[in-house]
């Protein structure tokens, strides 16, 4: 070590001073963004008013404040959408973060949607009795209070209700809408986590069986907690293998047009990194889809989570990661197509054939529907697996017309109750359709589309993913997917049954009468059922036109 | 742009369904009435599509055709050939005569719920299976036809399971089980064999997608390309597509042993029921191998043809055999249809035109003969309370009207010349025979069988001493000899003279046979030489 060395220079050997011109200031195209901003902004002006609004006032003020936020988001995408941003102005924003192009403003304005459509139905408080006066939504009148204790009982005696659900609902909305857009690793990684987070608290706020919904949220966080860090490890072994981690220099690494550097000769040698970083990556999100064999969490924390909750999860958390799931394998991996394409294969055959033979055993409606979900996860990576310009668009109206069914069909489960709040066993589903042949009719409706039956919105998304898997050469798939559609079909239909053919018991559940609110939720998903299965046309245009991602 | 006919023929039941289900619990008889009056309407607009239809026009008539999903490649395109034709005129004139003899069969039972509405549901829903059933014979895309094929199925099933016979063995508890049961397997069967059929309509797609540049299901663009020599679907590819449609009708038709759902379904059901799943919905099976299988793969099929009709001659023997057995009046009928939809698919397969007219009038005259038989089944099972072969006896000496009706019901069932079967069975048999002759000759003995298992059944119920429980039956009333008297008139005068419906016909049987390349063998001593 000789003496010559000054601090500085010491320093100097693992520092070195910034250039000023080298660190602008990020430069974020806010218009473009405006969607993912308003309902962040949105998200914390709840926060506020839950500080600061008298306790009597709040629900409304939260529920108007997020209706308002919600509506104005999609007003935005839809106004980006007409401006050709979907289309021939599609680029990627805020420094590479955040692509803007039809797949990405499809995808957020049908999250959006669903959003609104099931912020409706968090807000319903005509279905629950009346708490010592007041009206209670399905959420836990406080959600620290240790469930059966004294501090429980006088937070229901007082009235109180969980209004937080709303801001938390508008985060998970806001990190919803950004994960299908992302087009970095790290702000997809950010995104899960930021969507993740509000949900695992709202899958434990109840206000019925609280230690099951509590225990739902546990295993949702562990196994979530367990995906991201799988997520976040691929994330980091992609960057070991590219040296970055946007997804379009990411590709060019792969496709071999990068300009090779001594760094990148080191790392391109060795495919390991990158197979089994996309592979980790992968994992984190076909966890997210409940793709089998990820699926485990779903039917648990399906059945625990408060009804609206799991309405909400089932349409737009699949909504969100599929849209992730398709941008990584479409933009970012392409040049690996022959890599992936096998495992995604074995995936989907197995995701299918699973999630419809568990279903046929299961006792429960809300647990049939997780693993009827689990089944629809499989009939989507179908498309997926496409990689045509078809199998895009067909994920993405599946996806759409998929959500509002399956919103419908978890706003028809909250209202059939009895003494212990929604009864979800379905043999007390007996003979509901002699009870209320409405309510009844409108279940089947949605049964009837989640198996595909013609003249559903079921149906032209099944023919429409099936299509695209046929055209680009996965009929195996086809065939398994039409084995598995009849396995499934047998148990929506036995809930049919069950309902129209059976007598009804004596001491069976009643149906409660909602609020205009889950009126409505119910009645869009109605109405989107047969506009797709119709006349879906329009939305097929719409799909075929946002089927391109920027890179 | 002209009328378009075939679509309100569809449209007026459809527009039927709603309007009746639309009526008042406490209306029960307006409701009725309301339907009745729609089933009629379509009658009337069948007949006049029937008298349009040109014989020796052009091969499919009063097309439509509109786009519908341009990103499925589906079409709207409806057309009419002889055959379909005479199909839905066939179903256009079943239908007020199944409404009639279910006239009461769905009354609640008390009336305490005012939102439940059965008897609305149940004319409702038989409106709207006579509409899908128009459709599906109407569509000339297969991918349209595929859709009300499926789509049936759900009216179907609530009519299976939600309106069974009271007349149950086991008790309300049972009865209940059973039709449940029933419904699901009829559901199932048919759903499996639809979507199995999907595959096959996507792999269709696909391959003229690749071949023609757009994927089209349209059959008569699909014709023509292959016409033109554009269109030239691999062997194997062809095989597959092909036994994708053809496991879809075979369940449909049904033929053995894809058969197990039909004795089941039509067991459990109504009687009226049972006569709209065998005589109306069943023929869209039959139908569509015409149709689409030959149409659309000849090659196939005449590759498949060897083992189609083994199949089908099985079902004849098998059918007929189980009948002798049944000790349950409805499931006996049940196995007697599924013995002579093995006459109508071996008819078809026979690829002679003999046998494809001779298959076609069968449809027909059995859609007429059953629904005879099987409503004036009704009206007996119906007066006793059971369904049991065992329960019953003497019938014809306190209501020789139901026993003589359910005589001429049954003889045609056994195609005793001079009735309309006796003519489409004989043409199925020379058809076959002029080609397989050991199989002709086998399948004449499901003639015999069926002698024994009709003429056993009649003499067990109608003659010998009056049992118990039969002293007081009462005899056909007039709202019961309004169904039967006119399908009996029908049965003889087909019998008698079929040329109006044979004339119809046969043009469209020589397009078909035309596709598949097939002429009808010579006589037997010129082909020797």
């Amino acid at each position: 070590m000789s003496a010559s060395l000054t601090g500085t220079a010491v320093h100097s050997l693992w520092t070195v001073a910034a250039p000023a011109d080298k660190f602008p200031a990020p430069h974020i195209e806010y218009a473009q963004l405006s969607p993912v901003l308003i309902v962040f902004g949105i998200a914390a002006l709840g926060v506020l008013v839950e500080a600061f609004v008298p306790r009597k006032n709040r629900y409304t003020a939260q529920v108007a404040v997020a209706a308002v936020g919600l509506a104005a988001a999609f007003a935005a995408t839809v106004a980006l959408a007409e401006k050709g941003y979907g289309t021939t102005k599609a680029h990627i924003a805020a420094m590479g973060a955040v692509a803007v192009d039809g797949p990405a403003l499809f995808l957020q304005g049908t999250i959006l949607l669903v959003g609104l459509v099931a912020l409706f139905t968090f807000a319903e408080r005509r279905l629950d009795p009346r708490a010592h006066g007041s009206r209670v939504d399905s959420f836990a009148a406080q959600g620290s209070a240790i469930p059966g204790s004294e501090q429980e009982q006088a937070a229901v005696r007082a009235g109180f209700t969980s209004t937080e659900v709303f801001p938390l609902l508008m985060f998970a909305i806001g990190g919803m809408l950004v994960f299908p857009a992302a087009n970095d690793l790290l702000t997809l990684f950010v995104a899960l986590e930021v969507f993740s987070l509000p949900l695992y608290i709202l899958c434990a706020l109840a206000r019925r069986n609280r230690l099951m919904s509590q225990e739902a949220a546990v295993k949702y966080f562990l196994l979530g907690a367990f995906s991201s860090a799988f997520l976040l490890f691929g994330i980091a072994l992609l960057y070991g293998y590219a040296g970055t981690v946007s997804y379009a220099g990411i590709a060019s690494v792969v496709d071999g047009t990068a300009p090779m550097t001594p760094a990148l000769a080191d790392t391109t040698g060795n495919d390991a990194l990158l197979l089994i970083g996309l592979a980790m990556v992968a994992m984190g999100l076909l966890f997210k889809v409940g793709a089998v064999p990820f699926h485990m969490w779903t039917p648990d924390v399906y059945q625990g989570a408060p009804t609206p909750v799991t309405g909400f999860m089932a349409s737009a958390t699949k909504v969100a990661a599929f849209g992730a799931l398709l941008r990584l394998l479409y933009v970012v991996l392409p040049g690996m197509r022959w890599d992936w394409r096998p495992v995604m294969w074995g995936v989907a055959i197995v995701t299918m054939l699973a999630g419809a033979v568990i279903a046929v055993t299961q006792t429960d409606v809300k647990r049939l529907l997780a693993y009827s979900s689990i089944a629809h996860a499989g009939f989507i990576l179908a498309g997926v697996i496409a990689t045509t310009p078809s199998g895009i668009s067909s994920v993405l109206f599946y996806l759409a017309a998929y959500s509002f069914v399956t919103l419908g069909a978890f706003a028809v489960v909250t209202l059939v109750r009895d003494a212990g709040g929604e009864a979800t066993h379905l043999s007390r589903w007996a003979g509901l359709g002699r009870r209320s042949p409405l309510v009844a009719a409108v279940f089947a409706v949605f049964l009837l589309a989640f198996a595909g039956i013609p003249l559903t919105s079921g149906f032209a998304g099944k023919f429409a993913v099936f299509k695209a898997a046929s055209e680009g050469g996965a009929m195996p798939l086809v065939i398994v997917g039409v084995i598995s559609s009849a396995i499934a079909a047998f148990f929506y239909i036995r809930v049919i049954v069950l309902m129209f053919f059976s007598e009804p018991r004596p001491d069976g559940p009643t149906v409660a009468v909602p609020s205009a609110l889950t009126s409505t939720a119910i009645a869009l998903g109605v109405a989107v059922t047969l506009v797709l299965g119709l006349a879906p046309q329009y939305f097929l245009d719409l799909a075929d036109k946002a089927g391109v991602f920027v890179r | 742009m002209s009328f378009p006919l075939l679509t309100v023929t569809a449209v007026v039941p459809a527009a039927g369904a709603v309007i009746t289900a639309a009526v008042p619990a406490a209306r029960k008889t307006a409701a009725k009435y309301t339907a009745l009056l729609f089933s009629l309407a379509t009658l009337v607009l069948a007949i006049v599509a029937l008298v349009r239809f040109d014989p020796d026009g052009d091969r499919y008539q009063l097309t439509e055709s509109h786009a519908w999903i341009k990103d499925f490649g589906l079409r709207y395109e409806l057309g009419v050939d002889g055959i379909a034709v005479t199909l839905i005129a066939l179903t256009a004139l079943l239908i007020p005569f199944v409404m009639l003899a279910g006239w009461h069969d769905a009354d609640p039972l008390e009336d305490t719920n005012r939102r439940w509405r059965p008897t609305q549901g149940f004319f409702a829903l038989i409106l709207l299976v006579e509409a899908m059933v128009v459709l599906s014979f109407e569509a000339t895309d297969v991918f349209l036809f595929y859709i009300f094929f499926e789509a049936m199925l759900i009216p179907m099933y609530f009519l299976i399971g939600g309106f069974g016979d009271r007349a149950h063995a086991g008790g309300e508890e049972e009865a209940a089980r059973q039709r449940s049961y029933a419904a699901v397997k009829f559901l199932l069967y048919n759903l499996a064999g639809g979507l199995i059929m999907l595959a096959a309509v996507i792999g269709l797609y696909t391959v003229t997608a690749d071949q023609l540049g757009t994927g089209t299901f349209s059959l008569q663009e699909i014709l023509a390309a292959r016409g033109a020599g554009k269109l030239d679907i691999a062997t194997d590819t062809e095989r597959w597509l092909f036994l994708g449609f053809f496991f879809a009708f075979a369940v449909k038709a049904p033929l053995w042993p894809l058969h197990t759902w039909l004795p089941n379904a039509m067991g459990e059901s109504t009687a009226p029921v049972a006569v709209l799943i065998t005589a109306v919905v069943d023929k869209v099976g039959t139908f569509a191998m015409l149709r689409f299988c030959l149409q659309l793969f000849p090659d196939a099929s005449k590759w498949a043809t060897p083992v189609i009709l083994v199949l089908a001659v099985i079902s004849i023997i098998y059918g007929a055999l189980l009948a002798v057995g049944q000790r349950d009046i409805k499931r006996l009928i049940a196995y007697a249809s599924v013995s002579h939809f093995g006459f109508i698919i071996l008819g078809i397969f026979a690829m002679t035109s003999q046998g494809q007219s001779g298959a076609t009038l069968y449809m027909v005259n059995h859609g007429i003969s059953t629904a005879a038989l099987m409503l004036v089944a009704g009206f007996l099972i119906t007066r006793r309370g059971s369904r049991l072969i065992a329960d019953f006896g003497g019938v014809q000496k306190v209501a020789p009207v139901l026993a003589g009706t359910f005589l001429i019901g049954g003889l045609a069932t056994l195609s005793l010349p001079g009735l309309a079967p006796f003519v489409s069975e004989f043409l199925v048999l020379v058809g076959t025979f002029s080609r397989y002759p050991v199989l002709g000759i086998i399948a004449t003995l499901g003639i015999v069988l069926a002698a024994l298992y009709v003429l056993v059944l009649y003499q067990r119920t109608m003659t010998g001493p009056v049992k118990a429980g039969i002293e007081g039956m009462a005899d056909l009333k007039a709202r019961e000899l309004l169904v039967v008297a006119p399908l009996i008139a029908l049965l003889l005068f087909l019998g008698v003279y079929p040329k109006p419906i044979t004339d119809i016909v046969n043009p469209s049987v020589h397009h078909t046979l035309s596709d598949v390349h097939k002429t009808d063998p010579k006589p037997a001593l010129e082909a020797k030489k």
